[in-house]
């Protein structure tokens, strides 16, 4: 064995060429910006940070999907409608036809994860580009969306899940809390305020942890071990940086993009799921320009849009940029359509930054 | 003489009207490296995706240490010991070489009904198979990337060694490279041939041929010109075969001898 050579790569350039360096760099700079300029406005309250918190859990969320998507080589613009989409068949299934909302959830799990298999069967079979193929689900699935809730209820808002979800097991999974005791005693001993009137007195604001987060928590970690510790993950990688190298090896390439474009679809009906048990109630315009909110995430997160190359951990990182940065907006009391001129800057800082590393890491001049 | 590893006997295949290849006889032994030459066009690419299980042959008979075999799908003819060494898609860039060399047939632990990459032991394997092919990694995380265009054909053709090819099929894997590069790529060549394996080297460089081949085979225009021993034909003689002899020797005699 001759490694001699071992020394010479330095420890930055190591550290350079992980994908997921500039995602640390700006969730450290967006904390201290923050910290100085909105410290004492209780965004880093118990209360702010839970604000924050589930925000960017919702952009984890579809970040993850979109994430192992983009590795794969192809993108879902369809994600945003899907949200959508998927809100709508729980309300009509549960509220308007009457059926149990677990019945409901498992139900638009499967519609929706088939549809997401279709997206992927038509750009494998068509060979067109994804962007292609999934612009044209944005919109037919946000007009089934539109017309499916007006056919049903005469309006584009669906209430009463709260309602019908009342004691069901699934719709916990996806809209409970957990941690209530805990909480209850950080309250009790002061740590979290407690309300001091009305029907809740004494009771801690912050209620617990909201399954929205352990839903991100457990798609990141999930996402995170199959990208880089399993032979499916080394797969992933290789349909997107080569697929016909990939091919002549005998990685099944189609079938992990079939799997990956359902995969994103999950990840979106999740992200549904736990929204209609929140506000308890579907909207057929929920999840608008969400497709693009992940991709940004996972940009951020160091993914290259060529495919091939990523970390699931930068686009949970992107995600929490992401949350801080639009929740800290407000609690700086800056006005929010800066949020986009901030999205807009941070998108192409971060492309211009991965180019650069990739050309590090293939050598390119 | 012992049976050859694989046997191509009168191959001829069509493409509806075109006849890309008119009765192709051509064989491999253990331990050898049989250079097909041919100019573009000549039918290299289809006679070695006819013999790596791309394409179906038309007609003629196909044998592997002499049974007669039909391949279906590419797999097969790997699972039958017949590797290929693609010019450009060897390797993936952005992937280390680790995940490189094992992609496809990742080893793996496990526990319960998780499994995962055995990281440990590829990349000591890695390691290991590298260097006895000549090439130190630094370490092997490095993204194939970083190594030159010989190397990362020295990886493609360590990996098809490891997993057992018993003939390698090498498609032009000297044709983008610069001169050093290109010896390094025809000395694995000639180790990988040591070691028994039986080498078919795809090129239209005489000289590369010249340098390590012991047979010779000129396609030209879907038809075989023969097979000649080493030292049995000259470089200008393979040179003349390749394109159809003629006009190129007039063509050198203006420019000097130069091509």
């Amino acid at each position: 064995m001759s490694d001699e050579r071992l020394k010479q790569v330095s420890a930055i350039r190591r550290a350079m060429i992980r994908p997921e360096l500039g995602a640390i760099c700006g969730t450290i700079l967006v904390f201290v910006f923050f910290f100085m300029i909105a410290g004492d406005s209780g965004m880093f309250s118990p209360e702010g940070v839970q604000n924050w918190g589930v925000v960017s859990a919702q952009f984890a969320i579809i970040a993850v999907g979109a994430c192992l998507l983009m590795i794969a080589g192809e993108f879902d613009l369809s994600v945003g409608s899907m949200i959508g989409f998927a809100g709508v068949v729980i309300a009509i299934l549960s509220v308007h036809w009457g059926l149990p909302v677990w019945v409901s959830i498992i139900a638009a799990f499967v519609v929706c994860v088939a549809l997401g298999a279709l997206n992927g069967f038509l750009v494998i079979k068509t060979g067109l580009p994804s962007f292609i193929v999934t612009l044209a689900f944005l919109y037919i699935l946000r007009g089934l969306t539109i017309w499916l809730s007006i056919l049903t209820t005469r309006q584009t808002i669906i209430g009463g899940v709260k309602e019908a979800a009342e004691g069901d097991p699934l719709a916990w999974l996806f809209g409970g809390v957990i941690l209530k005791d805990l909480f209850q005693w950080f309250g009790d001993i002061g740590i979290i305020d407690t309300f001091t009137r009305g029907s809740r007195m004494g009771q801690p604001v912050v209620e617990g942890v909201p399954m929205l987060v352990l839903w991100a928590i457990a798609l990141i970690i999930f996402g995170h071990w199959l990208l880089t510790k399993t032979r499916f993950g080394n797969w992933i990688f290789a349909s997107g940086g080569d697929a016909q190298a990939a091919r002549y090896v005998g990685v099944p390439v189609n079938r992990v993009k079939i799997l990956m474009f359902m995969f994103t679809a999950f990840c979106a009906t999740v992200f549904a799921t736990c929204q209609v048990m929140e506000f308890g109630s579907a909207a057929a315009d929920r999840g608008l320009l969400k497709e693009f909110e992940a991709i940004i995430c996972v940009v951020i997160g160091g993914a290259l849009l060529t495919g091939g190359y990523g970390s699931v951990i930068g686009a949970a990182l992107g995600a929490l940029i992401f949350g801080v940065v639009q929740q800290g907006l407000f609690f700086a009391g800056a006005e929010s359509s800066l949020f986009r001129v901030f999205l807009g800057g941070i998108l192409i800082f971060a492309v211009i930054m991965n180019t650069y590393i990739r050309r590090m890491i293939t050598g390119e001049r | 003489m012992s049976t050859p590893l694989i046997e191509m006997d009168n191959i001829e295949k069509h493409f509806g009207p075109v006849i890309a290849l008119g009765g192709v006889s051509f064989n491999v032994m253990e331990g050898e490296c049989h250079c097909l030459l041919g100019d573009n066009g000549a039918g290299k690419s289809t006679f070695i995706k006819t013999m790596s299980g791309v394409h179906k042959p038309t007609k003629g008979v196909m044998r592997v240490s002499g049974q007669d075999v039909v391949f279906d799908s590419p797999r097969d003819a790997m699972e039958a010991g017949i590797a290929t060494v693609y010019q450009d898609l060897a390797m993936i860039p952005l992937m280390s070489v680790t995940r490189n060399f094992w992609m496809g047939r990742e080893p793996r632990k496990s526990f319960g009904p998780f499994k995962w990459i055995d990281f440990k032991h590829a990349n000591q394997v890695t390691m290991d198979e590298m260097s006895s092919m000549g090439i130190n990694l630094r370490e092997p995380e490095q993204a194939v990337g970083t190594l030159s265009g010989g190397e990362r054909q020295t990886v493609a053709i360590a990996r098809a060694v490891y997993f057992g090819a018993k003939v390698l099929i090498l498609d032009e894997p000297t044709s983008a490279l610069g001169v050093r590069q290109t010896s390094n790529v025809l000395a694995t060549i000639d180790r990988v041939r040591k070691a028994g394996i039986g080498v078919i080297f795809i090129t239209h460089n005489v000289r590369h041929a010249m340098a390590v081949g012991d047979r010779f085979t000129v396609l030209n225009r879907g038809q075989t010109h023969g097979t000649a021993k080493r030292g049995e034909i000259k470089p200008e003689e393979l040179q003349d075969l390749m394109a159809g002899g003629q006009e190129l020797a007039e063509l050198e005699g203006s420019l000097g001898g130069t091509i």
